[in-house]
């Protein structure tokens, strides 16, 4: 009887479980899609006489009319509009997460959150919107219309930080909310303030989780593109001018794909080499995070 | 004399005034995230309503026969004023795309509108400026388009969500791009719900500790952070190009192999999929993780099979966190539109999607297409979609919460 039972076989035991890791390996084989396509479409593209190497990364010009293919000016304008968004959503995201976490009441956290998510949850083109809509002639309104461009990177700098603003705050509170209360007692123990319980003790403890926040952030504003492709403009740029059009790579991705496009053209080639670049900026961020979380990571008990 | 109390007692005080500082500095930060949030909802509707200045080309009362206004009039006699005010060229295209005749009472109706009447706008205002500058607006009206309409317009009105696309803002509507998102979700939510669910169950409840889910783990949190774009370079090479004869139906029968494209609504929805499959895994697997392990154990007591226990306990009792994240990352999946511009959204269509195979184009497409046309009036349509996504996505949550609570209830029930 014993064993009559436990020798029941049940095939569709097993091919239940098969189907499950094939479902689970799904998702290496998009990695693989992702890595073999980029790879095989850069491969084509600096292979052809029109482009190497060098020129890639050191020519000042992106102009692929005449056969220029220098990724700086495109580069230049990322860095521009990642730079203004982290200068934008870092601060603003720390203040907002020590403020949720250290401050604000049960019930006031109760309402800002979810305001928070609401933020986080506007698709982006609405952002790009904003940025044209209201951002741009903000700036020129202050700066004059001489001087700030119709499409410029700080305007889209600027939104991209705001759209940003939510994932740092959200990262940052839960670094700060992991902190022990013991430690800020022990703080307080010794006679210090709230803000040097808060600043001196607490946010230190949680330095990796914030530290892994901003990289997260940085990694989001590079991949970014609805806000760039409306507000930066579009036609590449060498400029340092925050006030200026300059395309940035993303941009260039979205402009020349949203035309009708030949397959094995160097057009079509070269938004893969770009992906290529971006899809590596963006894996060794990632992963820097999260080698910085699980190394720096203060464990209490 | 400076004794050590009073030592400690300025000190106290600057450490409390820079206490202070900061506080009010935290708190006026949150205000500002708060600010940014309510300007960019109100900027939004700002360009959705607003007074317009509309100068028909023929003024609809002189088309009146006898008193009887366009919409009091029967569709032969549309026809008639169609015949006499158009080309003969124009009327045999029309009449070649689908004969007048055959038409209904609204299209036609629509046509006489569109073609004769043909009203075009002069200048729109935003809200802000028909509130406060009302007298100038009028002013400007009567000084530079005296023969023109003056009148408050609502953007986002039934017209505006039942027309289709049209190169006019006049007359252009979401109907096209509404479709086009629907139809999308729902082959993303085919391919995503099932493989995401699937993946979360054997990384929770079958997979040992080893390399390989180690692998899969570490990759499924990766793919969560590559660019949304980036998807959208593996949708065209992948689905697009390499999977053309199934994409774009050729291999079924259902088009021409000349006319074949994998630019359809089946390419986009499988790359939003891609696209969203690790945000659902790692939300299903935080969904497992809470279902407590007494559960499984009293299941095995009882003798039921390892899959037996988690369709009859697991899935059962994980249901609403799952439901609830996959829907989240579902309207994620609505409101991308960087990969669809890369995949191919067409850039203008007026016909509506009827299979998966059709051109596709959506909301959000839409939106950044409008949004990138430099006239006033295309601003005000753009603003008006971005509303009526919004209200998409408000009520895709609405419905997610809903539908949680009510799977919580049944549970405790």
């Amino acid at each position: 009887m014993q064993n009559s039972l436990r020798g029941k076989k049940r095939p569709g035991e097993k091919v239940i479980s098969s189907l499950l890791f094939l479902s689970a390996v799904i998702s290496i084989f998009i990695t693989l899609g992702i890595v073999i396509i980029l790879a095989k479409e850069s491969f084509l593209f600096f292979g052809s006489d029109e482009v190497s190497l060098k020129e890639f990364f050191l020519s000042k010009k992106w102009q692929p009319m005449i056969g220029e293919f220098g990724v700086r000016p495109l580069l230049n304008a990322t860095i521009m509009t990642s730079s203004i968004a982290m200068l934008v959503a870092t601060p603003l995201g720390i203040f907002v997460a020590i403020y949720l976490s250290e401050y604000a009441s049960q019930r006031v956290r109760s309402v800002l959150k979810p305001i928070l998510e609401i933020l986080a949850g506007i698709p982006t083109v609405v952002y790009g919107y904003f940025a044209l809509t209201f951002m741009t002639p903000l700036l020129r309104l202050f700066f004059g219309r001489d001087t700030v461009e119709i499409y410029n990177t700080a305007s889209a700098g600027l939104v991209m930080g705001i759209l940003i603003l939510p994932l740092v705050t959200s990262m940052v509170e839960d670094a700060l909310s992991a902190v022990p209360d013991s430690l800020r007692e022990g703080a307080y123990g010794l006679g210090a303030t709230k803000l040097e319980a808060s600043v001196q003790v607490v946010v230190p403890a949680a330095f990796s989780g914030i530290a892994a926040a901003f990289i997260v952030g940085l990694s989001r504003a590079i991949g970014e593109t609805m806000i760039v492709a409306l507000a930066s403009g579009a036609g590449p740029n060498f400029t340092f001018n925050p006030f200026k059009a300059a395309e940035t790579m993303t941009g260039y991705i979205v402009r020349i794909s949203g035309g009708d496009i030949g397959y094995d053209t160097m057009d079509y080639n070269s938004i893969f080499a770009l992906g290529l670049l971006l899809f590596l900026f963006t894996l060794v961020l990632n992963i820097i995070s999260r080698i910085i979380v699980k190394r720096y990571q203060e464990v209490y008990d | 004399m400076i004794t050590p109390s009073n030592v400690l007692e300025t000190h106290l005080k600057n450490r409390y005034r820079r206490g202070t500082f900061w506080k009010v500095a935290f708190y006026l930060s949150t205000v500002v995230a708060i600010t940014f949030l309510i300007l960019l909802l109100l900027n939004i509707i700002n360009g959705a309503f607003g007074y317009v200045v509309v100068e028909n080309s023929i003024d609809p009362v002189s088309l009146e026969v006898h008193g009887r206004t366009l919409e009091e009039m029967d569709p032969p006699e549309l026809i008639g004023i169609l015949e006499t005010h158009l080309s003969r060229g124009l009327i045999r295209r029309y009449n070649h795309e689908m004969p007048l005749e055959e038409r209904s009472e609204h299209e036609v109706l629509q046509l006489v509108y569109e073609r004769v009447v043909a009203p075009k706008i002069i200048k729109s205002w935003t809200l802000f400026e028909s509130l406060l500058q009302g007298s100038a607006i009028r002013e400007w009206k009567a000084s530079n388009s005296p023969q023109g309409i003056l009148e408050f317009r609502t953007w986002l009105n039934l017209n505006f969500i039942r027309s289709p696309q049209s190169p006019t803002p006049e007359f252009a509507g979401i109907r096209t791009a509404l479709l086009g998102s629907l139809w999308m979700i729902v082959i993303t939510i085919l391919f995503a719900f099932p493989v995401g669910v699937a993946s979360a169950i054997y990384l929770e409840e079958y997979a040992r500790d080893n390399l390989m889910t180690r692998i899969i783990q570490v990759n499924i949190y990766n793919l969560s952070g590559v660019p949304s774009i980036i998807y959208g370079l593996l949708g065209l090479a992948v689905f697009v190009r390499l999977l053309e004869p199934v994409t774009s139906g050729a291999l079924f029968g259902l088009t021409d192999h000349s006319t074949a494209s994998g630019r359809t609504i089946l390419s986009a929805g499988l790359t939003l999929g891609l696209l969203i499959l690790p945000i659902i895994i790692i939300n299903s697997q935080e969904a497992i993780r809470a279902v407590p392990q007494s559960l499984r154990d009293s299941s095995y007591g009882l003798g039921a099979t390892k899959w037996q226990t988690i369709w009859h306990h697991v899935i059962p009792s994980s249901l609403d966190r799952i439901l609830t994240g996959t829907i989240l990352s579902v309207s994620r999946a609505v409101g991308e539109t960087a990969p669809l511009v890369v995949v191919g959204a067409s850039t203008f269509i007026s016909v509506d999607p009827n299979n998966v195979f059709s051109k596709f184009t959506t909301l959000p497409i839409q939106i950044y297409q409008w949004t990138a046309r430099p006239q006033a009036e295309f601003r005000n349509i753009a603003a008006a979609a971005i509303l009526a996504l919004l209200v998409l996505l408000l009520s895709m949550n609405g419905f997610a919460i809903v539908a949680r609570d009510k799977i919580r209830k049944k549970r405790r029930g």
